[in-house]
């Protein structure tokens, strides 16, 4: 019965050997370290890209797994970026104003520098002053630490209000959308001290690395940003392959059966809910750098909507199913809106894609739910079933010593 | 004889219909008790006090030789500290193995923490499939429990609460929809559970009442209308009245 975790998942080797060789090809497809066939803001693209496949592996286990259909996810997700970006912006407008003020008389004090980066930063919003919230934005430490513990945290108090209570099914789902949107709201005002609408910008420069070419920070940032989609596949095949796992899906299944087994529903949906808004918070952390600029925007709910999407498309409650759906529709749908997919014309009407790709995408997910509700990821059960059909347990032969089918496997 | 659970004095009212009232009910710790009653005579209800699932307006429920009151207790508390639970449905996780079912409903730590670091031991394995080969399902640990027939469920839901080793069992209707046969195993079944825990069996069918051969209580309107042997408490006039008369 007993084997390594491993052996017992090997979809878990298969994609990782995957993602590193699709790392090596788009690594010696570079500017910086290949052949110069994909262009720098290309590799951006999918490094960006494997960063929404994260959190979408952080989706899946929270809605695939445990059934709680969180519609506030992406706002971990922009939490996470928010925190890595106050640091990039505030340490390089440091480097902005040392340098302005290299050649006064009198060094400039810590005082003025600080006053200098505060006037620099919200200038645009009409402030001089730095918001209580910028506090550790002067060092990297204090910073990433805050990118695991502010959506950490609101996670933890929220879903613990919410579980509490009780709060299920389609309810959860409205109330997770709320705080996505009161979060949204709140940070579209310049009082709460992150820039209103106008957000955190020139995240793409590294303060420190100002002399690294984005060319070769692109390909650094795609590596970092595979490493840490390696790490959280290994991370949840190994949370939902043991008993945690057979947990989740019980909950998800049969949530008052759960509890006459003696386990605590409401601690192991906050204990998921929370674990994955740190996961969603670092992928984050990762994105927002390589996209250069994040607004309260990002935080809409229908961000989180798209999320719920791409992980309904790729087969929800399989992960690599999560990984192939949000590369698969956020990949086409950047090709659909960035204008180079042909117009269809139809003679008495024209296609544009740029405004037509919602609606496809619209409809692909009705169909899906419809029709074939294990998504993508079904194709590789039919495969497989192809290659040994599911008997259900019964009897290969008509004897009574026919093999049985678990006993017949290769 | 001291009780493992003494409900006294319980009152519960849903939108001004009183599904409970006053009910006071023992058990022994190694007792095979039937609840019978018509419709609406409160069964169900005093199965969600038990297991936490419902407050009642008043009234104490403790457990065990320390007396603690369930009435504060989670369901998930509850569970732990010895009551397990048969729904008339079986309900078992149609989504996973046999194996994980069993393994899930395994007496062990429950936190979250303690969950995710568990990996199971030879020994555990044994149990589960020792557990598997009591109720009959010793050849199906592999299959998802989706597959099983009804009855199968049933057993597969039998070996989990034997699986929890809960002090008390409670039992609603085990008989509803099985052959002859299958009622047959389950009646000795619960017997036989009943030698070394308590057992109490909410059932309808008074044939299959009268083969677990225990003490009877039978529940009208919320509250204990007569208790002692099936022959007794059918000789009862009132009893006759309000559930036998109208059968």
């Amino acid at each position: 019965m007993r084997q390594g975790f491993l052996t017992r998942t090997p979809s878990v080797l298969i994609f990782l050997a995957l993602l590193a060789l699709f790392t090596l090809v788009v690594t010696l497809a570079s500017h910086a370290y290949g052949t110069a066939f994909l262009s720098t803001s290309f590799v951006k693209t999918l490094g960006k890209t494997l960063c929404l496949c994260l959190v979408a592996l952080a989706m899946d286990l929270v809605w695939g797994y445990a059934g709680i259909l969180s519609l506030g996810h992406m706002a971990f997700f922009a939490l996470g970026g928010y925190m890595i970006g106050m640091w990039l912006m505030y340490a390089r407008t440091e480097d902005i104003v040392v340098q302005a003020q290299a050649n006064a008389p009198l060094p400039a004090t810590p005082q003025e520098i600080s006053d200098g980066v505060a006037s620099q930063i919200f200038g645009v919003v009409g402030g001089a002053e730095l918001p209580a919230v910028w506090a550790f934005a002067h060092s990297l430490p204090l910073q990433l630490a805050l990118v695991v513990l502010v959506p950490g945290l609101l996670a933890l108090v929220f879903g613990w209000l919410a579980f509490r209570s009780r709060v299920t099914g389609v309810y959860l789902s409205i109330l997770t959308q709320a705080m996505t949107l009161a979060l949204a709201l709140h940070l579209f005002q310049n009082d709460a001290g992150l820039r209103g609408n106008n957000g955190l910008s020139g995240l793409q420069n590294i303060p420190g690395l100002g002399q690294v070419s984005q060319d070769r920070l692109s390909v650094w940032f795609f590596w970092a940003s595979a490493g840490a989609l390696g790490l959280g596949y290994l991370l949840a095949a190994w949370i939902v392959s043991g008993k945690f796992g057979s947990v989740l899906r019980a909950i998800r299944d049969d949530e008052q059966r759960v509890r006459f087994l003696g386990y605590s529903v409401e601690g192991y949906k906050l204990y998921i809910f929370t674990l994955t808004a740190v996961i969603a918070a670092i992928a984050g952390a990762l994105y927002y750098p390589q996209a250069g600029i994040i607004n309260p925007a990002e935080l809409a709910p229908i961000a989180s909507i798209y999320l719920a999407v791409w992980v309904a498309i790729g087969g929800r409650g399989r992960l690599y199913g999560a990984v192939i759906g949000a590369a698969f529709v956020s990949l086409l749908s950047t090709w659909f809106t960035g204008g180079r997919a042909p117009d269809l014309s139809l003679g008495f009407a024209t296609i544009q894609w740029v405004d037509w790709w919602q609606i496809l995408l619209g409809l692909a997910f009705v169909l899906v739910t419809l029709f074939a509700p294990q998504g993508i990821g079904g194709l590789v059960d039919w495969a497989q079933g192809l290659r040994a059909p599911n008997r259900r347990g019964a009897p290969l032969g008509p004897d009574a010593g026919a093999l049985q089918e678990r006993e017949a496997t290769e | 004889m001291s009780a493992l659970l003494e409900v006294s004095g319980v009152s519960v009212t849903f939108d001004g219909f009183r599904a409970i009232n006053n009910l006071s009910f023992n058990i022994g710790a190694r007792e095979l008790r039937a609840i019978i009653g018509p419709n609406g005579a409160g069964k169900t209800t005093f199965m969600d006090i038990v297991t936490g699932k419902t407050r009642p307006d008043q009234g104490s429920v403790t457990f065990g030789d320390r007396s603690i009151s369930l009435l504060k207790l989670s369901e998930a508390q509850i569970a732990q500290a010895g009551i397990g639970r048969k729904f008339q449905r079986p309900t078992v996780f149609e989504d996973q193995t046999v194996f994980d079912n069993l393994m899930m409903a395994l007496k062990k730590p429950r936190s979250p923490f303690a969950v995710l670091f568990f990996r199971p031991s030879q020994p555990d394995a044994a149990r589960v499939q020792a557990l598997a080969e009591e109720v009959g399902l010793g050849q199906h640990l592999a299959r998802k429990s989706g597959e099983l027939s009804h009855g199968q469920k049933q057993w597969l839901e039998i070996g989990m609460l034997l699986a929890q080793e809960p002090r008390l069992l409670l039992v609603d209707e085990p008989a509803a929809g099985m052959t002859l046969a299958e009622r047959e195993h389950t009646t000795a079944l619960l017997v036989e559970m009943a030698k070394t825990r308590a057992v109490v069996v909410v059932e309808h069918d008074m044939e299959f009442v009268r083969r677990l051969d225990c003490k009877v209580t039978v529940l009208h309107e919320g509250a204990v209308l007569a208790e002692g042997s099936l022959d007794h408490v059918t000789r009862n006039p009132s009893v006759i009245e309000v559930y036998l008369g109208r059968g």
